[in-house]
């Protein structure tokens, strides 16, 4: 009996989890290769200097630039950064710090709810509410803009970015916080000084994760960015997105078409941008935990 | 093909609705061939009300067959058509010359119904000024050279131009004949400079004409277009006029007797491969009870049935 129950044991650490650990690595190079399968032949009938440089995105007249698209991604994810990250690292402070024991417990409960919220539904908040009242308060000419669609990112974001930052803030030693306080630190100093520098790759990591849900959220964008291909640095202007481009456009093109190769090509574009943020954040926890040298024990 | 549908699947999860749809018949099913017998229409969402309508009179008077309607856009249907996806295609535009060629060497056997005429309408807020504009107007308003009402005799106040998204035949057609105002780039002459305009960088997009009726009625600086079914009390048409002497609103009699400038004529595209019931159905929209719908449905019918 005991044999066998090895026998099953190893059958399950050996195939199974093997399998699904190996699965997603293979999965992940699939879709590399039906991307590259399908967006590369474009580049037999368009330049790829031109596809990088170019500042027209007008495929039906066969003009393929992608950088108003790339511009209006980072534009977008850059103005709801600027709005998340504040307040979902004051809220992981709250939560994790400051909040008794039941409201913590209620505080993640509802921010579990708001990640759950479908992306259409914020679009619709967009579209009806937000982007009118911002373009009668701000008396500008659209409400449809990078600021609307990086406000709603934002609280999309905001959940992925304040559960991650919690969880590495719960994760530093108590031990830390009571020698600061001990030292005659206050409960603020010690949370600013103390906590929050231990936790900091955890934040780190919270932070880029929110930008890699940001950068690849698309029926928001699509909705309430306002479609226009243009670069321009104003959050009040309507920009045009990697992701929006691809949802809108994909269903008009003809299998195998120069712009159906084109979108496949933006894909690609993605792929590599959440690649690089992906690296990056690695790159970065790493030298901070260098750094501190091994001295905080933070997960994630 | 596995391997497509795999590598798709996490970038369905963004999707929604029609998009996954179009994408499931652009990709999925030429793979997996069909193999249920009911017959498909996909394409124009101008059309696609009254295509359910159609399909809806056909299957009283045809019982026990099964029709389904997709909407996605003209791009979206014809795309399926070729793709051998679909048997009927609705389209708002006609089928490009590219795209007859794709037919011809796919060896699809294609044939073209013209079932109705629509009018695009063109909307401001109900408290713009503006009741008429030239189609030369319309043109500098959407490629971005009037930018301002004042310049057109209105408030001063920026114009926020806004166009269905460019896998819609409305983009398409208004793009073709309002913005570059019918003219085509022909070789050899000197480079005619309307002919090849583009929508400005500015104009901005809504996904629907339901989403871009939702902007005009709340934002007093905006301009849409949409088909004349959709046109509401709470947006005010504007005249509209080609040549700056006669302006016509978008009324079925002007339509008809092609006094309105913009209207176009509402396609379906029948793989003649499809047999019998397609024929059958095609037939049907054509004849004089498939054209009172059409009338009912607020577009103007091809056959003069009194």
């Amino acid at each position: 009996m005991l044999r066998r129950g090895k026998l099953v044991e190893l059958a399950i650490e050996k195939v199974l989890i093997r399998t699904a650990g190996y699965l997603a690595v293979v999965i992940l190079f699939l879709i590399l290769l039906f991307i590259l399968r399908e967006g590369a032949p474009f580049f037999t009938s368009y330049r790829l200097d031109e596809f990088i440089l170019r500042a027209d995105w007008y495929p039906l007249s066969g003009r393929y630039g992608m950088l108003p698209l790339l511009s209006g991604s980072l534009l977008v994810t850059a103005v709801a950064l600027i709005f998340s990250v504040p307040m979902a690292i004051c809220s992981a402070i709250f939560i994790s710090e400051i909040a008794p024991p039941v409201l913590r417990n209620l505080l993640k409960v509802l921010l579990e709810i708001l990640a759950s919220v479908p992306s259409v539904v914020f679009g619709f908040i967009g579209i009806v509410l937000l982007g009118p009242w911002l373009q009668q308060l701000l008396g500008i000419r659209t409400g449809m803009n990078a600021l609307t669609a990086g406000i709603l990112l934002a609280f999309m974001a905001l959940p992925t970015i304040a559960s991650v930052a919690e969880e590495a803030l719960q994760a530093v030693p108590r031990s830390l916080r009571e020698a600061s306080l001990a030292l005659g630190a206050s409960r603020m100093q010690t949370i600013l000084k103390v906590t929050v520098p231990a936790a900091s790759t955890g934040i780190i990591a919270g932070i880029m994760l929110g930008v890699g849900r940001a950068i690849g959220e698309t029926m928001t964008v699509m909705m309430v960015a306002g479609g226009s291909p243009q670069i321009t640095l104003s959050p009040l202007e309507p920009v045009r997105t990697i992701t929006g481009t691809i949802a809108a456009e994909m269903g008009e093109v003809v299998m195998g078409d120069q712009h159906y190769r084109a979108l496949f090509m933006l894909g690609l574009l993605l792929f590599l941008i959440t690649l690089g943020i992906n690296t990056l954040s690695g790159v970065i926890i790493d030298r901070i935990r260098r750094r501190q040298g091994g001295r905080g024990g933070q997960g994630t | 093909m596995l391997a497509g549908c795999a590598a798709l699947c996490p970038w369905l999860r963004g999707f929604m609705g029609r998009i996954v749809l179009a994408i499931l018949i652009a990709v999925v099913l030429p793979g997996c061939r069909r193999k249920d017998t009911s017959l498909k229409i996909t394409g124009s969402d101008t059309m696609v009300q009254l295509a359910q309508h159609l399909v809806k009179a056909y299957l009283e008077r045809n019982p026990g067959q099964a029709i389904s309607v997709q909407g996605g856009g003209s791009g979206t249907g014809i795309a399926a058509l070729l793709n051998g996806a679909t048997d009927i295609a609705s389209a708002s535009r006609e089928m490009k010359v590219k795209e007859w060629e794709l037919a011809k060497s796919k060896g699809l056997n294609i044939k073209e119904y013209t079932i109705a005429l629509d009018a695009l309408a063109v909307v401001v807020h109900p408290t713009n000024k503006i009741s008429r504009l030239t189609l030369a107007q319309l043109s500098d308003i959407y490629a971005g050279k009037i930018t301002n009402w004042k310049e057109l005799g209105g408030a001063d106040m920026e114009i926020l131009a806004i166009s269905r998204e460019n896998n819609s035949g409305t983009h398409v057609y208004f793009k073709e004949h309002v913005l570059r105002l019918g003219r085509e780039a022909s070789k050899g002459e000197a480079a005619d400079p309307i002919a090849t305009r583009e929508f400005g960088p500015k104009v901005t997009y809504g996904v629907s004409s339901q989403a871009i009726s939702d902007q005009v009625k709340k934002n007093p600086a905006a301009i849409g277009y949409f088909g004349m079914g959709w046109v509401s009390k709470e947006v005010k048409v504007l005249e509209i006029s080609s040549d700056g002497k006669n302006y016509y609103l978008p009324t079925a009699e002007n339509v008809r007797n092609k006094k309105y400038p913009i209207a176009r004529s509402l396609h379906m595209y029948l793989n003649m491969a499809s047999g019998e019931r397609a024929q059958s159905f095609m037939d049907f929209v054509m004849s004089a009870v498939g054209q009172k719908i059409v009338r009912e449905q607020d577009f103007v019918p091809i056959i003069h049935d009194g």
